[in-house]
């Protein structure tokens, strides 16, 4: 019998093309490339000027999602493109004129399947477990919900990878992360993940592959392990992923990729081998007590700044060493907050629902559950932003674009939108915003813009409060 | 230049400048709307954008690279975790152009580390006592030694400590060759592996439509 194995080694020694050598890192196969608009455009231009094809376009697939607009309309409905919007423009009109050169699949502005490259991956059956899914683009730890190898790459990588289906890698260490018990009403996997990036510090897990196991992660349905799993990277891991169970194979089933008929079976018999084996070992785990958890939220300015919304702010003296203490008061003076007072009751002026964190179905109908029947209070504008076109027909065919709209909150197209501000949609200078997505960091949302990272239901319980708020006030849950 | 004329590309002696922070993310490298460039080059004048410049777009003087001593300097010298966040590669190009060749801190972010080998920028880790040693010795002329064959960075009190480097990437480095030819020389693998691993998966297949 073979020595037992987590689920990162069998998926890294499924995948060795050449393995780890003293001077050379091991040749690692990629299954699936996804591509998107600003991190691939360069790429193409090395693959041009070196006279190289793609490999597998087969195995290659793009959208259109960091730059594009959500208003409806988009471009076309725009009186006059400005300079930002034409240099947006000109890169998605690259991307489709690489696509067509070279033979990739683009799911452009305008089709049915377009949206954010970690949401369109999955709900179209394109991310299956035991793969190795690459994109240029850190939040591609989304797709190790699936059990799948899932890392974000540098754009001299996507045409390394591009080139030869290929990518070098040397061997990541393992770290376990284990959340107990079960949540209680109002907590949700936003909350779970944020309190990971809280305990581990924005780079505790540097180096490592997470895997997250226990009795919450297996209780998450798809879309909660995915928003789990998208974070991996705010805690500094390459990847993080989830052993692939019923669960996974229910939401497999029967989308557009996923595998068919006898290959279906082979294909599950197969992935329920994708399991971390009795007595194998991780070079780390970590414990998080799930029962005891509350709603998360974030004061400073990376995600590892985080607390349970019903505590005041960390006062920086009570920290670590100097340096770190010193973060802690620039951070604190960039947000404006106070150590020691609860955020609980601040303003705000914005709420972001949306990014490949929290924007598929199950975010919009927690959104919709707290914001049905209500409106959004004065001086607070929404943005709701479908994670894809099919999340969008999806919310549409369920009537919570009407919830929205009669509370009051903006119903945009899918794509990236506020979470990277490159679009058009961004905080103005000092605005403070509550945002579903996953970075906080100083001008993310525009420049001098301030945010807070919730889960789904905490930024709706802001949007109709105009304050922080506990969303299990609204939900009649207890506290 | 700051160097001798005993220096070449992987070996020189540069001034640095410190930037004492922890954490500096790639969104604060290259902010987001400056990624709408299909270029690697041009984006040194953005670098740090937002801590480099007022809202009037006028250079902020209380920002380290805004001091006279900085120009020239060719190494960053920065707190720990540097560089984590977004993969964007953009943000070495943003570096790279603005002059830097190195980048000294107790800990990098893995896709940045990548990155940045990839393109020739040293990410050079020391530990948190000679970061801080470093930090604390800068002087307006200080100069560090920075010797990729070797491995080592030498202080300017003369103090000389070594920093791990793959040794793929220094291979790589020191002979001017790169990974995209190394895994173009792997193809017939790659072919072998393809062959034993038949999948009738495809993003072009019509299901998808
Ligand atoms: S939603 Fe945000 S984090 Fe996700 S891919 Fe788009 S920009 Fe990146």
């Amino acid at each position: 019998m073979s020595a037992p194995k987590t689920l990162f080694e069998k998926l890294w020694e499924r995948h060795l093309v050449r393995p780890q050598t003293e001077s050379t890192p091991a040749v690692l196969y990629i299954d699936l490339q996804l591509v998107h608009e600003v991190t691939s455009a360069q790429a193409f231009t090395e693959l041009r000027n070196r006279g190289l094809k793609v490999r597998a376009p087969q195995r290659t697939i793009a959208t259109m999602d960091h730059s594009t607009p959500t208003t409806p309309g988009g471009f076309k409905a725009m009186p006059v493109l400005d300079q930002s919007a034409q240099s947006r423009k000109a890169q998605l009109d690259q991307l489709a004129k690489n696509c067509e050169e070279f033979g990739i699949p683009l799911l452009a502005l305008g089709d049915k399947r377009q949206g954010i490259v970690h949401v369109i991956g999955p709900e179209l059956g394109l991310t299956q477990p035991g793969m190795t899914v690459v994109c240029g683009d850190s939040h591609t730890s989304t797709h190790g919900a699936f059990g799948a190898l899932a890392f974000g790459i540098g754009t001299s990588q996507v045409a390394h990878v591009l080139a030869s289906q290929c990518l070098l890698q040397t061997r990541p260490k393992t770290l376990e992360v284990r959340v107990d018990g079960t949540l209680r009403a109002g907590v949700s996997a936003k909350d779970v993940i944020l309190a990971v990036c809280t305990r581990l510090g924005v780079g505790g897990a540097t180096g490592h592959v997470i895997e997250y196991t226990g009795s919450v992660i297996r209780a998450l349905s798809m879309e909660e392990r995915m928003t789990v799993c998208n974070m991996s990277i705010e805690a500094g891991a390459r990847a993080g992923m989830i052993a692939p169970d019923e669960t996974t194979f229910e939401y497999l089933k029967g989308r557009p990729h996923a595998p068919k008929g006898a290959e279906w079976d082979a294909a599950v018999a197969d992935w329920q081998t994708l399991r971390t084996d009795e007595g194998a070992t991780y070079d780390q785990t970590i414990v998080i007590d799930g029962s005891a958890l509350e709603p998360w939220i974030t004061y400073g300015t990376n995600p590892g700044m985080g607390m349970s919304i019903n505590q005041p702010v960390p006062d920086p003296d009570s920290l670590g060493d100097r340096s770190e203490r010193d973060s802690a008061v620039k951070a604190l003076k960039y947000m404006g907050l106070t150590a020691g007072k609860k955020l609980a009751g601040t303003p705000v002026d914005v709420v972001f629902f949306g990014s490949c964190t929290n924007a598929r179905i199950s975010d919009l109908r927690d959104a919709a559950q707290v914001l049905r029947g209500r409106h959004v209070a004065p001086n607070v504008r929404v943005l709701v932003v479908p994670g894809s076109q099919q999340v969008k027909r999806q919310a549409e065919a369920e009537g919570l674009d009407v919830i929205f709209k009669e509370a009051g909150a903006e119903w945009r197209e899918a794509g990236c939108s506020m979470c990277i501000a490159m679009n058009g949609d961004q905080l103005r200078p000092g605005q403070l915003a509550v945002s579903t997505s996953n970075r906080n960091f100083e001008g993310r949302q525009g420049s001098g813009g301030r945010t807070l990272l919730a889960s789904p239901l905490t930024a709706a319980a802001a949007a109709v409060t105009g304050v922080i708020t506990d969303p299990r006030t609204l939900l009649e849950v207890a506290v | 230049m700051t160097g001798t004329t005993a220096d070449t590309q992987w070996k020189f002696n540069a001034r640095y400048v410190v930037l004492p922070t922890e954490n500096v993310d790639t969104d604060q490298i290259i902010p987001a709307r400056f990624l709408t460039t299909t270029d690697r080059t041009g984006l040194g004048p953005s670098a740090f954008n937002d801590w480099r410049y007022l809202a009037d777009g006028s250079p902020n003087p209380d920002f380290v690279l805004n001091r006279p001593e900085s120009q020239g300097a060719e190494v960053l010298v920065a707190g720990h975790n540097f560089g984590c966040g977004s993969s964007r590669e953009h943000a070495v190009w943003a570096l790279a152009g603005a002059g830097f060749r190195a980048v000294v801190s107790s800990t990098f972010a893995d896709i940045f580390r990548g990155n940045a080998l990839g393109n020739g920028l040293l990410p050079i880790q020391v530990s948190p006592e000679v970061l801080a040693k470093l930090m604390s010795l800068h002087t307006p002329t200080s100069t560090v030694k920075v010797d990729l064959e070797a491995s080592t960075l030498t202080l300017p009190d003369g103090e000389t400590v070594s920093f791990p480097v793959p040794p793929f990437s220094k291979y790589c480095l020191l002979n001017g060759t790169d990974e995209m030819g190394f895994l173009l020389g792997t193809s017939d693998d790659a072919a072998k592996y393809e062959a034993a691993h038949r999948s009738s998966f495809s993003t072009l297949a019509a299901g998808a439509a």
